[in-house]
């Protein structure tokens, strides 16, 4: 990788829900069985997975990892062009990925990456072919199923020149844990032409601390799309992808979908660094507080020119709540051009009369709204994982109103 | 069929009608005339329920029914649809969607009735979302001809919207009023239009939508009351030869 920056820049701390105790989670180590097939699962673990995205059939995919608590229990891949490996396993494959392993995100860029790598639990290491185009995604899944567990993932992407992924990765845990941190180092190179689609789905529960790090290094003609849902309750989350578009004609997109239920703290955003020339950033966040606290920022960097950025954030409070909105545009260079746009507010009452003169009372106007308002389509998800997420929303949507 | 009874309404502090009386029958379509700012949408907006419109006296009848304090969707499943001058974009409702919220428990072949409106290719656009003056117009249609309302609201169905539309936009609408009749074999024209019902009631400023439908009778809304009834065309003519001043004259 020519150009390799290191993200060391601390979140700032807005508060105490933003400190997690590190002591006061197990991180021994947690084995478990392989599941050689994910349909052996009992059913309630099986219905959180597929909230979180993960087909436990496989049909469609072109690969699946499966994590629970601290150790591999499923990994296999079903098309050739792209590998999936349990991280350990490719760090003894490949002589400790030289070029990959903490190259993007630096151990000492806080106490939750320090925790990952002074002791690895597992994680996923997918990399495609050159040239290699897969069409069905692969999935991932992150599963917590012991409480007071802390886990530690360490996940690498490799997109092979001029080829192109999609992976779907889901984060949940087990309905009966009471507790758990899940921490989450993630490490996306995305090389010269290759596309790059990453969904993640956060399926967590009222008590579960979350910690993913990721950062994204995007080359020449590279685009990389990064989706995030989150429609559940969770007791607090800091995550703030960073995506370097290093190489010229380089592209992301980030697209969040968050609702924050009552006594949820979510801090989530992304940024983007625009050192390519003619690279081109867009991020959108949709977000809905409930009665939770939502923090949203994001950032877009533009050292080169031409460059052009925008930062879309909207959020809708439904019940007492907070949405912070932190839009940040910094231009390094004269020529960059960056946009934003930002909203916090309530559901258009001009819209809600607009749709009861077509006969819906308010209630049903109003959910509608909201529904189109969390709409995935620009998310370019496969039909029966949207037709998956819509059904979330309209769940989610039904204990909202 | 609606029955607009010494209605006083306030927009806040602003008095925007001052003692309307209007009455509509079965297959009845009534124009209103008026330069901008006397109350037309006032009233309309009032009619269909708006908030912000507040009635301060007066009462607005459906079909014998007092729908003066009626939530919107009361009124819109009791039959009254208006097509909005400025409709608001919904995003991420898809207008296919919205089409199959309009009809209710109508049955409606949303392919079809899109491509009488020529936009089948907006099914699967948000609603609203950057369509042109004449798109805007189109969509409204098309949501109303799903819905089938008894009373149409029509805010200016000119506005925004070229020549070649206009004839488009003038045909759907006679079709929305149930004016579209054509000779069939069990019945004769005459009775089609005893059994008609849809009534209509217009706001126009340049009048072009008189060129395709039947308009039985007019008045020239003047800052809040209603004056100078006569047939819509004389009225047409008479505001374009004198303008708006000659009604002033009437009031004093």
């Amino acid at each position: 990788m020519p150009k390799v920056n290191q993200d060391k820049k601390e979140q700032p701390t807005k508060n105490d829900r933003e400190e997690v105790e590190l002591e006061s989670y197990n991180f021994a180590g947690e084995q478990s069985e392989l599941i050689p097939d994910l349909r052996q699962l009992d059913q309630n673990d099986k219905e959180q997975l597929i909230m979180a995205g993960v087909d436990v059939n496989e049909e469609g995919r072109s690969g699946t990892y499966v994590q629970m608590n601290s150790s591999k229990v499923h990994c296999d891949t079903c098309h050739t062009g792209v590998e999936v490996l349990d991280i350990k396993d490719a760090l003894d494959k490949y002589d400790n990925l030289p070029e990959y392993y903490w190259q993007a995100v630096s151990p000492d860029k806080d106490k939750y990456t320090r925790a990952v790598a002074d002791n690895l639990h597992g994680g996923y290491f997918i990399r495609t072919e050159k040239g290699a185009k897969i069409e069905e995604p692969v999935q991932s899944c992150l599963f917590i199923k012991k409480s007071g567990l802390g886990q530690n993932v360490h996940n690498i992407i490799v997109v092979e020149e001029d080829s192109e992924l999609h992976i779907i990765t889901g984060c949940t845990v087990s309905q009966d844990v009471e507790a758990a941190l899940h921490l989450g180092v993630s490490e996306i190179y995305v090389k010269r032409g290759g596309k790059l689609t990453f969904t993640m789905i956060h399926n967590w529960g009222e008590q579960i601390e979350v910690r993913p790090r990721t950062v994204a290094h995007v080359e020449e003609d590279g685009i990389f799309m990064n989706n995030y849902i989150m429609l559940k309750a969770v007791k607090s989350i800091q995550l703030y992808p960073t995506i370097y578009l290093n190489g010229d004609r380089s592209i992301a997109r980030s697209n969040s979908i968050i609702v924050t239920p009552p006594g949820s703290y979510v801090n989530s955003g992304s940024r983007v660094v625009l050192n390519g020339e003619d690279s081109r950033a867009e991020i959108i966040a949709r977000t809905i507080t409930t009665g939770g606290t939502l923090l949203n920022p994001g950032h877009i960097i533009g050292n080169a020119v031409p460059a052009k950025g925008h930062l879309e954030c909207k959020g809708l409070i439904l019940e007492d709540g907070t949405i912070h909105a932190i839009p940040e545009l910094e231009g390094n260079v004269a020529g960059v051009e960056l946009s934003h746009e930002a909203a916090v507010g309530k559901v258009d009452q001009e819209e809600i009369e607009y749709l009861m003169a077509r006969g819906m009372d308010e209630e049903e106007a109003t959910s509608t709204i909201v529904r189109g308002f969390l709409n995935v389509d620009i998310m370019g998800l496969p039909p029966e994982l949207k037709a998956s997420i819509d059904k979330t929303i309209e769940e989610a949507g039904e204990e909202m109103f | 069929m609606l029955e607009v009874k010494d209605l006083h309404v306030n927009i806040g502090d602003k008095k925007v009608l001052k003692g309307v009386d209007l009455q509509l029958d079965h297959d009845e379509t009534f124009i209103l005339f008026g330069p901008n700012g006397s109350g037309k949408t006032s009233l309309l907006m009032t009619i269909m329920g708006f908030g912000g419109y507040e009635v301060v006296q007066g009462s607005i009848y459906l079909n014998g029914e007092d729908v003066t304090h009626m939530p919107i969707y009361e009124r819109a499943r009791r039959g009254i649809g208006m097509s909005f001058q400025r409709p608001p974009t919904i995003n991420g409702l898809k207008t296919r969607n919205m089409v199959e919220l309009c009809a209710g428990e109508n049955e409606v072949d949303v392919d079809a009735l899109a491509e009488e409106v020529n936009l089948q290719d907006f099914l699967d656009r948000d609603v609203n979302s950057g369509f042109s003056g004449g798109e805007l117009k189109r969509s409204e249609l098309l949501q109303l001809l799903a819905q089938k309302p008894e009373l149409v609201l029509f805010d200016e169905p000119e506005s925004g919207v070229d020549l070649e539309n206009m004839a488009l936009i003038g045909k759907m609408v006679r079709r929305l009023l149930e004016q579209d009749l054509q000779p069939q074999p069990d019945k004769s024209m005459k009775e089609q239009k005893n059994q008609r019902k849809t009534s209509g009631l217009i706001i126009t400023h340049t009048g072009h939508i008189l060129d395709y439908i039947n308009a039985d009778r007019g008045m020239v809304m003047y800052n809040g009351v209603l004056c100078c009834a006569a047939r819509p065309r004389d009225i047409l003519e008479h505001v374009r030869e004198y303008g708006y001043e000659e009604c002033v004259k009437c009031l004093k």
